[in-house]
């Protein structure tokens, strides 16, 4: 049994988002994080590790500086790190993306016992269609907005969380789940896994290992084989500053009132 | 000279801030109010390593290096100075000299339990009368008459980690001997001292002036018996050992210092940026850019000196000077900057609601322990040759 973890480094959206003349999003001046969803993801993972002994290995597409975020997850216990690194794969969309890990899942291989974990969405396009769409490429099952997972043997327990209430779903491996980030607190790097985390594997996977596979051809993958076109991305403006007013009194609320006739609200 | 810092320290600096903004830095104040040690922080930090930094994994170490130990006491001490010294007396006052003379039986019998936090470790070398004097020790080793073990008598104080550790490096006489000019001398010697051994108990907490959720007490022994097998290092070893010991502490106590103000001056970057007076932010005003260009300079001047020292460390070279020379420009370097980030904070600055009076409470010990800054300049005098 082992456990796969799809992660991808995000722009930290607490900084300053910068976006190129293109309408693509200019990456390079950006400070990065690990996706906080798949934070999650990789928690749910190591969790099931140190409860079951299996190994907990992270994919990745991206360029090749995501390999520090691969070292941070084997610092946290991650056991290996594959890099998906292409300039054929640059561009690429939702699905293009999901093609092209699916292909590099596939060729490392799924066992029957296994598990593929991926964070809800990421919090630059915020689409939650990555993860869905790698199972579907995989023909696996897949479980969204897991909230709880439970194993017992092949068998694994899902409570999804939804807006309107939770779901509990069994499924069997090998299986897709999305996480979300009640299902658990992501634990810190280690002072021992960060001086092992470089003499850990870490498997590269570019255009030439992949483009025998299937799901792999130039019409399917990069911009190319993107079937969504951005027309303009930009940093919306910021919002006014809010305005609090406190009390449960009818004077708070007579205030509120004139504050709206005012405005012409009501 | 290299200033770069491999891939692992930078990672493990990520990790040491992210742990020390989100575990370290909410509890500051109130472990300082209450002078409450905070013992949930040392059981998250044994989890992830931070109780063994820098001792191999063989025996139960996180297998890291000592600039990387002396950034965790320095991340830590950004945000509380209380938990940097928690790890800096643990590591460099017990780990370490147990490390360094023990045989390897002792080694295995104590470094894993030190290493992962299970157990916390202290140095007792300081007595009422043998502070800066640490030849006038009054406390007394005497094998009895089975010859089996060592009768401890005696009292020492200021221990920080006392009432927490289990684990003691406990420095006492054993005899005496003649040194080299033909002087009669106490032989003093080292030993490893269990919270459980019989005759052994632990004084009331000292209140203190900073670091106040840090543990500080006296050791009493009456009658203490431990087996002859607990002597670190040869008999008669006793003040060399507790000397490099002293040597590795200053590197933690200057790491905690280094911290403690550079924790001031971002403190203060972030205020004078929001408190606006005359209409201007005061980050707006020369004096402010002037103080704060001053604050950071010195303490960066400090960030060499700590690190350099602490590589020599790592590397085996001689560090006693430079971990001297970073302890004394550390120190007053801390107390400089965190009284300044006061004055630049005004009379809010003087209150509990910030953190920067608290930072000069906590930096002025670092002038004074393991060593003050007089004996640090007589040591870096000394090894100038300078009599």
């Amino acid at each position: 049994m082992k456990i796969i973890v799809t992660v991808k480094q995000v722009p930290d959206t607490s900084g300053k988002v910068a976006v190129n003349p293109d309408g693509t999003l200019d990456r390079a001046s950006m400070q990065t994080i690990i996706n906080p969803d798949d934070m999650n993801a990789v928690e749910a993972a190591l969790s099931l590790k140190d409860e079951l002994g299996c190994k907990v290995i992270a994919f990745t597409m991206g360029p090749p500086p995501a390999e520090g975020m691969l070292r941070e997850l084997m610092a946290m216990g991650v056991d290996e790190g594959v890099l998906i690194t292409a300039r054929e794969f640059g561009g690429s969309d939702t699905y293009a993306t999901s093609q092209i890990i699916a292909a590099a899942i596939d060729t490392y291989g799924v066992e029957p016992d296994d598990i593929i974990l991926a964070g809800r969405q990421a919090i630059d396009g915020d689409t939650a269609q990555v993860g869905p769409q790698i199972a579907e490429k995989l023909h696996l099952p897949q479980i969204t907005y897991a909230g709880e997972i439970t194993k017992n043997g092949n068998e694994i327990t899902v409570k999804r969380i939804l807006e309107d209430g939770y779901m509990t779903i069994k499924v069997q491996t090998p299986c897709m789940i999305t996480c979300i980030k009640e299902l658990n607190n992501p634990r810190y790097m280690s002072v021992g896994g960060v001086f092992e985390c470089y003499q850990k594997p870490l498997v590269t996977m570019t255009y030439e290992t992949l483009k025998d596979h299937p799901l792999i051809d130039k019409s399917t993958i990069g911009l190319a084989g993107s079937p969504t076109n951005i027309l303009t991305s930009f940093t919306p403006p910021q919002k006014g500053a809010g305005m609090m007013l406190e009390g449960a009194g009818k004077e708070t609320t007579d205030k509120l009132a004139g504050i709206l006739a005012a405005k012409h609200i009501i | 000279m290299d200033f770069h810092l491999t891939k692992e320290q930078l990672l493990v600096r990520k990790m040491y801030r992210e742990f020390a903004e989100n575990e370290v830095k909410p509890l500051a104040a109130e472990i300082d109010e209450e002078e409450r040690f905070p013992m949930e922080t040392v059981e998250k930090m044994a989890k992830l390593g931070m109780m063994g930094i820098y001792f191999p994994k063989e025996y139960g170490g996180a297998g890291g290096d000592v600039l990387s130990y002396a950034m965790c006491v320095e991340e830590l001490a950004k945000v509380c100075g209380t938990t940097a010294v928690v790890v800096s007396a643990h590591t460099s006052l017990c780990a370490a000299p147990i490390f360094e003379n023990g045989t390897e039986e002792q080694k295995m019998k104590y470094l894993p339990d030190l290493c992962a936090g299970r157990k916390i470790g202290a140095f007792g070398l300081t007595e009422p009368g043998a502070g800066t004097d640490a030849q006038g020790q009054q406390t007394t080793a005497v094998l009895d008459e089975s010859g089996e073990n060592y009768i401890l008598n005696g009292s020492k104080c200021f221990i920080t980690n006392g009432n927490v550790a289990s684990t003691f490096v406990i420095i006492a006489v054993t005899g005496k001997t003649v040194d080299k000019r033909g002087r009669s001398m106490k032989e003093i010697s080292a030993f490893i001292v269990e919270s459980t051994d019989p005759g052994f108990s632990q004084g009331k907490h000292e209140k203190k002036m900073g670091i106040r959720g840090s543990s500080t007490c006296d050791l009493i022994f009456e009658d203490c018996v431990i087996p002859k097998d607990r002597l670190l290092g040869k008999k008669g070893d006793g003040f060399k050992i507790a000397m490099k010991t002293l040597d590795g502490g200053r590197i933690g106590i200057a790491s905690q210092a280094l911290g403690l103000g550079e924790g001031a001056v971002e403190e203060a970057i972030k205020y004078t940026k929001e408190r606006v007076q005359f209409g201007k932010r005061i980050s707006q005003f020369q004096n402010t850019q002037f103080q704060l260009a001053d604050m950071h300079t010195r303490m960066q001047a400090a960030q060499f000196l700590v690190y350099s020292a602490a590589m020599k460390k790592q590397n085996h070279e001689p560090y006693s000077m430079d971990a001297a020379m970073a302890k004394l420009f550390a120190a007053e370097a801390a107390s400089d900057v965190t009284r300044r980030a006061v004055q630049l904070f005004g009379g809010y600055g003087y209150t509990r609601e910030y953190p920067v009076e608290r930072m000069m409470r906590d930096a002025k010990i670092t002038e004074i322990y393991e060593g003050t800054s007089e004996v640090q300049r007589m040591v870096i005098a000394s090894n100038l040759g300078v009599k």
